[in-house]
């Protein structure tokens, strides 16, 4: 091969690889991109007088003279909407039958959209979920519901060839000659008067617990439960893993029960995650009957048994990194194994452990089906130290699986769940950087 | 037993030499008072590696407070026989021996023998330096710690005793507390030599402890030897001859694992009896 071919194709080489590294780094991006802006919507949004009055009717925060002030502000333009429906009432009452039977079915369609846009209309009783007791506590979700009201959403079946499309029909149009018709422009134009939007910073999202299933409030039993599930597991593979590590680098002999444990070490580590789900419940709770059903320890313990392999692995190689001749010099000082191990070898395999134990500890927050059967609950109250025993809990990676497709209002608390999204991921991510951090630390603290 | 230092010494002022082994002269050196007894003492002792017999029944006397060298072609079994003295062999899978070796008067190999306290009787400096990654004063104050010295002052002392010993202490009596992988290659292994006699062994292996060091690092650790000599029974493995006939009182010759020869240093260099030993240090194969 010449010079110049050479040349050609290290230089090809390096343009493939460093494309491939910016293809990579771009599509990061657009995963990460929407991640961070959606979710920061969870906490950061317009907030609705609603929102308001939520808070402080639910979680006793806020000023209430100050709620009282802006609800009777927005009543003034609320007031009008109701009277317009009043006057509507009496003259729906007044048509004859074939008229009112034109009208009803759309009038309550339209009473049921102003009823999500503002909460309860005067006369309705007190419904009974929470969800119904509010109108809409976000202003983009408002606006989203004005949408409703002002258009009915119909199919266009024309073409029996093409999947039927969407079109909006103006509501406006269906009640023309009646005295309805000047509500739709009224509330359009006065829907910022009537909910009172501000922006808010709702801090309450992380440290707060959710109403009426994840519809209004925080996600703090989710965040919790994730801390206590990761941190349970790394309390039982941890230790263990690093025992094992030892044994497997500095007692085993060479022989075949050892390669047998080491490479039913790494098939473990292969086994998808749902095996250990059933697992979990089938061993821990089923036959030893660690926990009457679910519970944080169940979970925690099918976790461990989850990145156990990692942990021995990361630690093993860690421990066989460390040179061979610090061994050699604590054992030529008259130290005896054991102590050579504690002293010597596991200072310098420090960093490495730590780092396997870490990014065991992220895996373990983020994986979802090993708590399916073990652990997790779609919704709860964030529970007590004492209750990990014995309860279960709600959890980031289960609840974000449940907000996606098993809730039944998931198209309403999207941004819930884009909210968990971005915590899981900042927690796992700070996780990382700590576990970055500290090695960082640990080796200039033993380079001198 | 070796041919005793005095009788060599007279012999030497026959100016018998031959003219092409006068590089390997010994110096002068000071009287050593009190030693020559056999500290360390080999019979049939042989070492393997599996089926390899890597030395094979060795029948030598070390004699406490000199300075014995071991010399030879790699891979002759020199270092095998060194690290057997205090048991670091164990540490290889499969390494085992037959014969006794004997320390004063223990079988090393002796079935209710405790090699960790054999090993701080015994210490040992490594070809490459290998201080721990912690301050200069937590490797010297290792070995003591190990062995119960808790007391802040007097871990001071043994500190600047060990490091005066090795030489060392005016080079980094002010940075005790700094981490020891930042000195020099050559101080790093006279910390080394400080660390093994904190714990005030009463033999000191080297184990080519000059091979990974420069000629003025080397010069340090040769007169640092000179200095230990008469304190401690010290034994050298080192593949450079000139070495061995600067710093040794006594010198061993192995060959395939076989000691060929072992005399008093002058002796062996310049009127060696086997022909095998001639050809070695007069360079015709290595």
């Amino acid at each position: 091969m010449n010079l110049g071919t050479r040349k050609l194709l290290d230089h090809s080489f390096t343009a493939l690889g460093f494309g491939s590294i910016i293809i990579m780094g771009l599509a990061l991006l657009v995963v990460l991109f929407p991640i961070a802006t959606k979710g920061v919507g969870a906490f950061v949004f317009k907030g609705t007088i609603e929102h308001r009055k939520l808070l402080l009717s639910e979680f006793h925060r806020g000023d209430p003279k100050e709620i009282v002030k802006e609800e009777t502000e927005t009543n003034r333009y609320r007031q009008k909407v109701f009277d317009m429906l009043a006057a509507f009432d009496q003259e729906l009452d007044q048509m004859d039958y074939e008229q009112q039977s034109k009208y009803r079915s759309s009038y309550d369609q339209v009473k049921t959209s102003l009823r999500t846009l503002l909460g309860p209309l005067p006369g309705d009783s007190e419904p009974a979920l929470t969800r119904f007791q509010y109108g809409q506590t976000r202003w983009d979700k408002a606006e989203e519901k004005l949408h409703g009201l002002l258009y009915e959403q119909k199919w266009d079946y024309s073409n029996p060839d093409v999947i039927a499309k969407p079109y909006d029909v103006s509501r406006a149009a269906g009640f023309a000659g009646t005295s309805l018709v000047k509500l739709f422009p009224y509330v359009e134009e006065n829907l910022d008067k009537m909910m009172m939007p501000e922006w808010t910073f709702y801090w309450g999202f992380f440290t707060e617990s959710s109403l009426d299933a994840h519809f209004f409030g925080g996600i703090w039993p989710e965040i919790q439960g994730t801390i206590f599930l990761a941190i349970g597991a790394m309390l039982f593979a941890f230790p263990l893993g690093v025992i094992a590590a030892i044994y497997f680098t500095e007692y085993a002999r060479d022989g075949f029960l050892t390669s047998m444990l080491r490479s039913a070490n790494s098939t473990l580590a292969g086994v998808p995650s749902i095996v250990f789900g059933l697992f979990g419940l089938a061993f821990f709770i089923n036959t030893l009957h660690v926990s009457e059903s679910k519970s944080v320890l169940a979970g925690s313990l099918t976790l461990a048994i989850m990145i156990l392999p990692t942990i021995i692995r990361a630690a093993e190689e860690a421990i066989l990194a460390v040179p061979k001749t610090y061994k050699e010099a604590s054992l030529g000082l008259g130290s005896t194994k054991w102590n050579t191990i504690v002293t010597v070898i596991l200072p310098a395999a420090l960093p490495g452990i730590l780092t396997g134990g870490v990014i065991s500890l992220g895996r373990a927050a983020g994986e979802t089906a090993p708590i399916i059967f073990t652990a997790a609950v779609s919704v709860g109250a964030a529970i007590g130290l004492g209750d990990v025993l014995t309860s279960p809990t709600p959890a980031l990676s289960w609840n974000i699986y449940n907000l996606a497709s098993e809730h039944e209002a998931a198209a309403e608390i999207r941004h819930v769940q884009y909210g968990m999204v971005l915590a899981l991921v900042t927690v796992v991510l700070l996780l990382n950087l700590s576990a970055v951090i500290l090695r960082a630390r640990i080796s200039k603290k033993l380079k001198g | 037993m070796p041919m005793s230092l005095e009788a060599t010494e007279t012999k030497k002022n026959d100016n018998s030499s031959t003219g092409a082994l006068d590089i390997y002269l010994p110096p002068e050196r000071k009287k050593v008072t009190g030693g020559g007894q056999p500290h360390v003492v080999a019979k049939n002792f042989s070492i393997y590696y599996g089926e390899f017999e890597a030395v094979k029944k060795v029948n030598a006397d070390i004699l406490s407070k000199y300075v014995t060298a071991i010399i030879g072609p790699s891979g002759c079994g020199k270092s095998t026989f060194l690290r057997a003295i205090n048991r670091m062999n164990d540490l290889i899978p499969n390494c085992h021996t037959t014969g006794a070796l004997m320390f004063d008067g223990e079988d090393v190999y002796g079935k209710f023998t405790d090699e960790v306290l054999l090993r701080k009787k015994i210490g040992m400096v490594f070809q490459k330096p290998n201080p721990f990654p912690k301050s200069i004063f937590d490797n010297i104050a290792y070995g003591p710690r190990l062995h119960g010295v808790k007391d802040r002052k007097t871990l001071e002392g043994i500190v600047e005793r060990s490091l005066r010993k090795a030489a060392l202490w005016d080079e980094v009596s002010d940075r005790l507390d700094k981490n020891a992988l930042g000195l020099s290659g050559g101080q790093q292994q006279r910390l080394c030599v400080a660390r093994t006699l904190a714990v005030e062994p009463e033999i000191l292996l080297l184990d080519e402890p000059t091979s990974a060091l420069d000629p003025k690092a080397t010069a340090k650790i040769e007169d640092l030897i000179q200095e230990l000599r008469g304190s401690y029974t010290i034994m050298i493995v080192t593949h450079n001859m000139q070495q061995a006939s600067r710093v040794s009182d006594y010198t061993m010759f192995f060959y395939e694992g076989v000691l060929v020869e072992h005399a008093p240093t002058a002796q062996l260099f310049t009127r060696p009896k086997d022909q095998m030993t001639e050809d070695y240090i007069t360079g015709r194969f290595s």
